[in-house]
């Protein structure tokens, strides 16, 4: 049985998203992932910590964004929790809205739901919000390398 | 990032990771010729971008509907094809034409 956990937690800069998917290409080079999965695996993580950088904390640098990685064989997980703002209306944040300000329309959950397996978000106004994001590598096939 | 104007074209020449980090100064770069320079076409080329993701995705679709006002267009030029891959998963494709120089070995558009 193959299992691994990688715990990360680091202030709410921009710059820290970078890390952030360092350590997602560090853990897709362990499993030797394909190329394509490894890339999808990165824009999923970039998103649920750019996420809780810009709208959890409002692009304030002073907070902090943790992150776990569970590998248990082929299958992922990842959690990315905050303590910020939290979201009133899940479902509608999770939609993506092509009429609003396309800077902030919410392609960011549509790349996470596309990528991944399952997404799973938790929240609540005030005190934070975490999202589970899994999948399971097994299931693609493995031609693109 | 090298950039290069002719005839109100931008050419940007992008490389790296495009994200939250980034997206805002690629946003004022872009606003900035096309509101003071009169720029009417983008062209932006990925050659060099070894990833992207929805902060990037949504400057390009801000440029592409500002553009589009002003009877401009926005093009991109030269995508990998891991970058393209995740452009196409927002649909991006089915608005904003993709072009090739035939300098990553695709024919030419």
């Amino acid at each position: 049985m193959k299992t691994n956990h990688l715990s990360l937690t680091f202030s709410s800069k921009p710059e820290n998203v970078l890390v952030a998917r360092m350590l997602a290409s560090s853990v897709g080079a362990q499993l030797d992932l394909p190329m394509n999965d490894l890339e999808e695996l990165k824009v999923a993580i970039s998103e649920a910590v750019s996420n809780a950088i810009i709208h959890a904390y409002s692009n304030t640098p002073d907070h902090t964004v943790a992150m776990d990685i569970h590998i248990l064989n082929d299958v992922i997980s990842v959690r990315v929790s905050d303590t910020g703002c939290g979201i009133e209306d899940i479902p509608q944040a999770m939609q993506a809205s092509f009429s609003t300000d396309p800077e902030r329309m919410g392609l960011g959950f549509v790349f996470m739901k596309s990528f991944m397996d399952t997404l799973d978000v938790t929240s609540e106004p005030g005190k934070g919000t975490t999202v589970l994001m899994t999948k399971n590598f097994q299931s693609n096939p493995r031609t693109s390398h | 990032m090298q950039k290069h104007i002719s005839h109100q074209t931008l050419t940007l020449y992008l490389s790296g990771d495009l994200d939250m980090s980034n997206a805002e100064e690629l946003r004022s770069l872009i606003d900035r010729d096309i509101d003071r320079k009169r720029i009417r076409h983008v062209i932006l080329d990925l050659s060099a971008v070894t990833f992207i993701d929805s902060s990037a995705l949504g400057v390009i679709l801000g440029r592409y509907k500002k553009l589009l006002a002003l009877d401009g267009k926005i093009q991109i030029a030269n995508a990998p094809s891991h970058i393209y891959r995740i452009l196409s998963v927002s649909g991006l494709p089915r608005i904003i034409e993709f072009i090739s120089d035939g300098s990553d070995g695709k024919e030419i558009s």
